[in-house]
This record gives C-alpha cells, structure tokens and sequence, in this order.
C-alpha cells in the first residue's frame, strides 16, 4: 500500500518552480499535494498528482531530473494528538522518518499525511496493526 | 646598507655573468644529452647535438621542454644521475593523478637553499634574525626550500610548516620572530587574526616577510604591510626549477631578480615559440645551469611575464622579471596549490559525473575560495537533500584527494549550467589577480 511521488531536481532561482507547475498544468495533470525542500543551490520539488507516469515523462521530456518515490499516504483525524500519535507508532516500530507533509482531504475532519520512510511494508504493517489507514493512489483522487 | 648573500655574483657585471652562464651551459646541455636518454631523442629529432651549444647565443637551437614531458617520464624518466647520489624528491601537486617528480643531489640541495639565501639577505635577513617559515613542509618546495635558506643564513629558523594560526601568533611573539615566509594569503590571515586576538603590529617583532606560491596584488601587499607593519617581498619558484629562490623581490620592490648564474629566463611568444626580446610580455622559459640530478633545458612555465634588465636602487645586476600576470594554460592556482581543470573532470568521470561543470575561484577576506558546480544526472537523483549533500560530500573528498585542497561542491540540475556556443564555460576566476 503507497503512494507513487514524483520528485524534481530544481536549480534554487527565482522562478523555476512557477516553469515547472505550468508545465504539469499544461498537461492537464492535477497537483493534489506538494513539498518542497531546499538548500542553498537547491530545490526538490515533491509532488502527488492524478496520473504520476504522465507527470513523470512530460518533465523528462522538459529536461527535468525526476524520480518516483514509493511513499505513504496516510488518513488522520483533524484533532489534536493525531499526527503524534502516528509518528510514535512509527518510532516504535523502529521506523525512520525522511520527510513528511500535509494536504487537504475532501473527507470532513480528517488530514492526509505523507510520510517518506526508510521502510515502506514496516511502516505500513505497524500502522494498519494500530487501526490507522494507510491510503492508496485511488482513495487521494 | 644593501644586504647580500653572494654580493659577488649579485652584483656582477654583465659581461662576467654571461661567461658564467654560458660556461654552464655547455656543461649542462652536455650533462643532460650524455645521461638523458630523453634529451638525447629528443635533441637528435631536432637535429642539434651538444657540440652545437657553445654559448647563451646557441640556447634557441635547444627543443622546448614542457610539463607532460615531466609527467610523462615520471618517475626516473629524466634524472640524471643514480638513485644513489640523490638525497631528495620535492614533488607538485600533481594533475591528471600523475605527480612530478623532482630529485636533488646534495649539490641541488645546497644551490636551491643559496638561492633562498639570497631571498631573505635581500629583504635584510641576517644571522640575527628568527625566520618563521609557514609555508607546507612535506612534499611542497615552500617550507624547504625558505627552511634551508634560512639555515645558510645563520638566521634562527622555526619551522612552524602551515597551520594553527593561534600558536604562529603564540610563537612569533614568544620568541620575537622577525621574517615571516609563507603563502599572500596565509599572510594576510594571519595578520586578520592578530588583530581578532586583540593585537595589532607592536605586538609582534616582524619586519620583513617573503611571500610567494600563488598569485597576489599591490592591494594585497599594502594590506599585509600595514596589518603586519612589515615590508612585503615576492618571491618565485617552481618545484621543476627547485622551487621557490628561482627569483626574488629586493629592497625596491619592483620586480624579482632572477639567480641566473642558476637559470637563464627567455620570453617566447607562446603560440609559435618564437624568442622575444627583451622587455617584451610573453611565457617565461627557464634552463637550469647547475643541476645535477634533474637538469631542465628550455623548460616553458607558462607563466607570462616581461624581463626586464635595469640598474636597481638595490645594486643587483641581476635581471628583474614582473610578477607573472597569467598563464599561458588553464592551470589556477589556489591557495598556492597548482590546479588545472582537467584534475577536476577525471574525478567527476571516476565518480560518475557528467563533465558538465564550472569552477568559481574567488577570494574572500584574502583567502581563496574553489567552488565547483556539477551537474547531476536522473540516476544519481535522490528525492531527499540528506542523500544529495552525502554525494557532494563524497565527491568533495574525492576532489581533495586529487588537488590537495577542499573545494565546496554543488550539485545542481541538468542544463542549469550557462553553455556558451555550445562549451561550457568552464572557470570564472573572479579573483582580479592580474591587470
């Protein structure tokens, strides 16, 4: 159970990140979630979207370096503590955490995470075990 | 009072030093023919052989000698004597992952370490004087070849080699160093850090210093000058020659005196090589005329610069040549250490990379910077920075491995570096070291 992510090599400049979105938009490719973590020289685009194979190839296409991640997405309530409690059934399960980030859920009260880990089947034995979902590509779209 | 080492020579007329000069120079091509199986093929594919060489006058009729000639004989490929009379090797940084190599007989020694003699007397050194050398010691000619120097003097030596800032600053205090030999840059920083420590010039003894084995401006030497309180000299060399005495700044300061009872300089017009006269801006070729383990005849530097013949305030007849004001190849040299470009894109293949990559040298607070920027490629592409930076990480110590310093590496995307008529621009040297 995972996600596919595309992730996207971006040179840190102004203006990179405004190409890259318009070029998936121009695909007719719907971005549902997005992070982004930089350095200095920099940027690393990550991206869920409707159709990630498409998203994919259209950047190579561009001259993108892009590369698919399996990650996990995860459905958690809207309330305190819930994001808390995740990570420590993770951590108990001697799971590690690279990154994570949040998107909207069309579902009331509740938040999708992604969770980037070193372990995807571990990660996912330990959450389904405590009664978290672990979400498919379908159940995001 | 003009303070020399060998006044005689210094100070010789020029009809005197030519009849040295070309009395070694017979002797020298003679040397390097009969126990060079390189200068042999090499002197009989141009069709002169050592009878030919009677005077200076013939010098131009000799072949060229260039730096992958020296790589490519590395290691024994042009010593002229046994293994068994030499009693030292001084090596380059190296390029290409091959090194020169240079061996000395206990003469070489003593001819290099006068040279070096000769630099510090000019700068006022005598017997009394405590001569901190932080130049490198090791393999690097810098810290030998002042530290000798400095012995022929009678000068205290201390041989700090480079490092440690705090305790050069802790020993030129406590045992009153007077002369300071070391790279322009270390130079200046060790000056920065003086006054970081909350001292400034009257606490420290210095007089002089002799700074060479990179590239340095006016700017700079009136920066050290004033943060030291000293008078700042140049000084030249290449490990190839012996390293650095090849020549050096006297009282006037306005160029450095070639030792050339030891080697005799040419200017060439480096695209054709053809001999300039003098006073004309060109690549400094270099014959040694005393060497016994590794004579180099007509050896090009690629260094440009003018020579200049003029009766100096300081009394030496020797001639002066200028700072070198570029290279006639790509080499770079940063933080003393010689680096071409080729060195980085062997390591950027071995490593995998694409030769896609552009070098900033720049400096800061007098320091040199290197920074590398390479492209990295899908393969080597990961979704997070904790992977990317371990790769420049890796690549960094590979480089160091390679030039001998550490460079600051950046990974970027493909296609972000500027390609100018399709080739990219490989070096922007933002330094302004030359007019």
């Amino acid at each position: 159970m995972s996600v596919k992510q595309i992730a996207v090599f971006l040179e840190n400049k102004k203006g990179s990140l405004a190409e890259v979105t318009r070029f998936i938009a121009n695909s007719k490719i719907n971005l549902r979630a997005l992070s982004i973590a930089d350095t200095q020289d920099f940027g690393i685009l990550r991206i869920i979207t409707d159709n990630p194979d498409g998203a994919r190839e259209i950047l190579k296409a561009e001259g993108y370096t892009a590369t698919a991640t399996s990650v996990l997405a995860v459905s958690i309530d809207d309330t305190p503590g819930a994001m808390a409690s995740v990570l420590e059934i993770l951590n108990d399960a001697d799971v590690s955490v690279e990154y994570t980030y949040a998107f909207m859920s069309s579902a009331p009260s509740k938040a999708y995470m992604i969770f980037r880990v070193d372990d995807n089947k571990k990660a996912t034995d330990a959450l389904v075990k405590n009664g978290v979902s672990v979400l498919e590509q379908a159940d995001i779209f | 009072m003009e303070n020399y080492y060998q006044k005689d020579i210094e100070t010789m007329s020029k009809e005197g030093l030519r009849e040295i000069q070309n009395e070694r120079l017979v002797k020298q091509v003679r040397h390097a023919y009969k126990n060079v199986p390189y200068y042999q093929k090499i002197m009989d594919e141009k069709g002169v052989s050592p009878d030919d060489i009677k005077s200076v006058d013939d010098l131009h009729k000799l072949p060229f000698l260039t730096k992958s000639d020296l790589r490519d004989a590395y290691p024994y490929g042009l010593l002229a004597k046994p293994l068994s009379e030499c009693v030292r090797i001084q090596s380059t940084s190296g390029t290409t992952g091959k090194r020169v190599v240079v061996f000395y007989t206990q003469h070489d020694v003593d001819v290099w370490e006068q040279c070096c003699a000769r630099a510090i007397m000019a700068v006022g050194g005598t017997k009394d004087d405590v001569c901190q050398v932080c130049y490198g010691y090791g393999l690097f000619t810098g810290g030998a070849g002042l530290h000798g120097g400095s012995h022929k003097v009678g000068s205290l030596t201390l041989p700090m080699s480079s490092g440690n800032t705090e305790r050069q600053i802790q020993f030129m205090r406590d045992l009153g160093s007077t002369i300071l030999c070391c790279t322009p840059s270390y130079a200046a920083y060790i000056g920065e850090s003086l006054h970081e420590m909350g001292l400034s010039a009257d606490d420290i003894k210095l007089k002089a210093g002799i700074f060479g084995a990179e590239p340095w401006t006016e700017e700079m030497r009136r920066d050290i000058e004033k943060t030291l309180g000293i008078k700042a000299y140049d000084i030249y060399g290449l490990t190839e020659m012996c390293g650095p005495g090849v020549s050096f700044e006297c009282s006037a300061q306005t160029g450095m005196h070639i030792n050339e009872d030891y080697f005799i300089p040419e200017i060439i017009d480096p695209d054709t090589g053809e001999v300039l006269p003098e006073g004309a801006k060109g690549e400094l070729v270099f014959t040694t005329l005393d060497k016994e383990a590794f004579p180099l005849i007509r050896y090009r530097t690629r260094d440009i610069c003018v020579l200049k013949r003029e009766k100096c305030s300081c009394g030496r007849t020797l001639i002066k040549m200028t700072k070198p004001m570029g290279r006639s190849d790509d080499m770079l040299i940063i933080r003393g250490v010689n680096v071409f470009p080729s060195q980085i894109e062997t390591v950027l293949l071995e490593q995998g990379y694409s030769p896609n990559y552009r070098i900033e040298v720049d400096r800061e607070n007098n320091n040199d910077t290197l920074d590398i920027y390479v492209e990295l490629n899908s393969e080597q592409f990961s979704d997070t920075v904790k992977e990317i930076a371990g790769k420049e990480k890796q690549l960094a110590a590979a480089m160091k491995t390679m030039l001998g310093i550490n460079p600051k590496m950046h990974l970027v995307p493909p296609k972000s570096i500027a390609r100018s008529e399709g080739k990219a621009v490989r070096v922007v040297d933002k330094r302004k070291l030359h007019d």
